[in-house]
């Protein structure tokens, strides 16, 4: 019922938390069997160490949060020998988040990643909001953003997933430029570049001013443009953007997604991801859904559908 | 660490703006030193969701008989100010005991300890010194607050010790800060809890004892996944470089993390 098939992903079940939202499991997976979850998406990793961004480094908004960690991560290599390894001892799949400043710097921790026999995809962070000189102006031209897909594809071992920054006017146009360019899938969306000014002191609360907002704020964002997308590629879509339930989850797949991840929410609760993975079954069976597959895409297959029988 | 609903049993006002709140649950039990914190979820009895993060708050102190602990918060944002509303017989949604708190097992040649706290830097001190009384340290504690309309728990460290009241415009106790007396005090080990600027002048002053610090910083999880809460160590040869305040701390030894 809940099983899920993607270039390179056998999945149980649909749901996975969001890279930078669960660490490398060792945390939650203190608090539950991390061999519940469909996938996991690890924090993004890059070539070298990173210390990330000076704090505060969150900040709390209108139903949503605004984070500029930085991609502070312990660089591939200590990666690959420490969490990995630890992960190896579960049963789920695992999708490497990638990042970079230099297309040289992905290109080789893609490679390397991908060699993991533990890593089973990759997602190729072009959209993190929080590093300067890195990242977003991959995300935001899609000539830029296809040949980093193209290179990458080039040397990786695993299917490229590639994860689409909302911050940009033509979102279907970078889809469609990195499918081009050889993605296996795309996951969407990374978070919005946003800011908070406190009003006492009247700075900016995040010590990087701007951060990426994220939370249920951006699920509607998100949902748009999964149900844009999925409608103008054929590689499937990995959903996220505010989920917190499976009802969400099912308005993603209607949306157009194939899968979903959760970031923020866990947060707020750190048994989310299993408590959707519990909830979803019996949703579906409410709905006469024998197989979540068949609901990728309906809001706008039903329509299409809809109109074809008008026309006959 | 577990998540738990626990049972408010009783909440009331202490001073201006400062609540204190027990809770019941199996919580209590996994308490194991004091200065540890909740995670609390404050969207209450709505199930809205916002406020979207949880707030931290320390345990001020433990009673493992009544399966009870007890909080101390500030009101004034969006979190608390919904806190303050809780009421006695209602459940909320509580994550810990988490991070590390003040070390209490090891301490043998230790007579003598100074507990220093600023504003709702004083809660975890409280079950703190408790730990320490029954250890057979005496504890002489150094409370400071703004002003007499914002102190809370003079009586209850009384108790305990020594106590010495300070604030900054003079209304109740000593006029000053709490660094200002600690020249010439004698103590083999000290604690302190309180706003950034005043650790630092504390950490200036104690730099000949050993010194337990508890950080504050904005938190995302909690549980040490997000990397929100992190502090540079102050050596530079540090094979991470960082702790995070939630899951390393809040409580550091001096000098092991810088303060800024
Ligand atoms: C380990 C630890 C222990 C603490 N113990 C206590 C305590 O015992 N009593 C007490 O009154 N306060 C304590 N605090 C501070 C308390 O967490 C904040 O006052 C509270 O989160 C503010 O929430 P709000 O809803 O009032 O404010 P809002 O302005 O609505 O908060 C917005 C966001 O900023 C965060 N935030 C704001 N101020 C702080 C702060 N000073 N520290 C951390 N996060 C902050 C909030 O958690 C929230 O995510 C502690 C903080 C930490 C990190
Ligand atoms: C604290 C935090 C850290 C994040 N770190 C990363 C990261 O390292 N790489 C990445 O691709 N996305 C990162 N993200 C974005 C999330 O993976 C996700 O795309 C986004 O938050 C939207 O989902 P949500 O609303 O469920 O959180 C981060 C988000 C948060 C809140
Ligand atoms: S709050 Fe998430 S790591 Fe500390």
């Amino acid at each position: 019922m809940l099983a899920v098939h993607l270039p390179g992903l056998d999945l149980k079940n649909p749901v996975m938390p969001a890279s930078g939202c669960f660490a490398f499991g060792a945390e939650y997976g203190n608090l539950y069997d991390l061999n519940k979850l469909g996938a996991i998406i690890i924090k993004a990793a890059t070539l070298e160490p990173r210390f990330g961004n000076p704090t505060p480094r969150v900040a709390e908004t209108p139903c949503g949060m605004l984070n500029a960690i930085g991609l502070q991560n312990p660089g591939v290599d200590k990666i690959i020998s420490n969490e990995l390894t630890r992960l190896a001892g579960y049963d789920v799949p695992i999708i490497a988040n990638i990042a970079g400043s230099e297309m040289s710097d992905y290109v080789e921790t893609a490679e390397k990643m991908s060699l993991n026999p533990v890593v089973k995809a990759l997602e190729l962070n072009i959209s993190c909001p929080n590093v300067r000189h890195g990242g977003i102006t991959f995300g935001t031209v899609p000539e830029i953003a296809a040949e980093l897909t193209e290179r990458v594809k080039a040397v990786s071992k695993k299917p490229v997933y590639v994860k689409l920054s909302p911050n940009v006017t033509d979102i279907t146009a970078m889809a469609q430029a990195v499918e081009e360019a050889g993605a296996d899938g795309l996951s969407m969306i990374n978070t919005l570049l946003g800011m908070r000014i406190d009003i006492k002191t009247q700075k900016p609360i995040l010590a990087n001013k701007t951060g990426g907002l994220s939370g249920p704020a951006i699920k509607p964002v998100a949902i748009r443009m999964i149900y844009e997308v999925s409608q103008k590629v054929r590689i499937p879509i990995i959903g996220m953007g505010g989920i917190q339930s499976a009802d969400d989850v099912i308005e993603y797949f209607l949306a157009g997604a194939s899968a979903v991840a959760v970031g923020t929410a866990n947060f707020a609760d750190p048994f989310v991801c299993p408590k959707i993975i519990d909830d979803l079954p019996e949703k579906l069976k409410a709905m006469h859904v024998t197989d979540i597959n068949e609901l990728v895409g309906r809001s706008w297959k039903a329509c299409a559908k809809k109109n074809e029988s008008s026309l006959r | 660490m577990i998540q738990e609903d626990m049972l408010i049993t009783g909440q009331r006002s202490l001073a201006d703006q400062i609540f204190e709140l027990k809770l019941r649950g199996k919580l209590a039990a996994n308490v194991s030193e004091p200065g540890q914190f909740v995670h609390i979820r404050v969207n209450g009895q709505s199930g809205s969701v916002a406020p979207i993060l949880r707030r931290p708050i320390s345990i001020c102190s433990r009673d493992r008989a009544k399966e009870e602990i007890t909080l101390i918060f500030r009101s004034g944002g969006l979190g608390t100010d919904l806190l303050k509303e809780a009421e006695p017989g209602e459940r909320l949604d509580v994550l810990g005991p988490l991070g590390h708190g003040f070390p209490v097992r090891d301490i043998h040649d230790m007579k003598k300890a100074v507990v220093i706290g600023g504003g709702v830097g004083v809660p975890p001190l409280y079950g703190l010194s408790a730990e320490l009384v029954k250890k057979g340290v005496s504890v002489l504690s150094i409370l400071g607050f703004r002003s007499a309309k914002d102190v809370f728990y003079k009586k209850e460290f009384e108790e305990l010790g020594e106590t010495v009241i300070m604030t900054e415009d003079g209304t109740s106790g000593i006029r000053g800060r709490v660094t200002d007396v600690l020249d010439g005090m004698d103590f083999d080990v000290a604690y302190a809890c309180g706003p950034l600027p005043m650790l630092k002048a504390v950490q200036r002053k104690v730099s000949d004892r050993p010194l337990y610090i508890s950080m504050e910083q904005r938190m995302g999880c909690g549980i040490g996944a997000c990397l929100a809460c992190v502090v540079h160590t102050t050596d530079q040869n540090d094979s991470k470089g960082y702790r995070r305040v939630c899951s390393d701390g809040p409580v550091f030894r001096a000098g092991e993390v810088e303060l800024c």
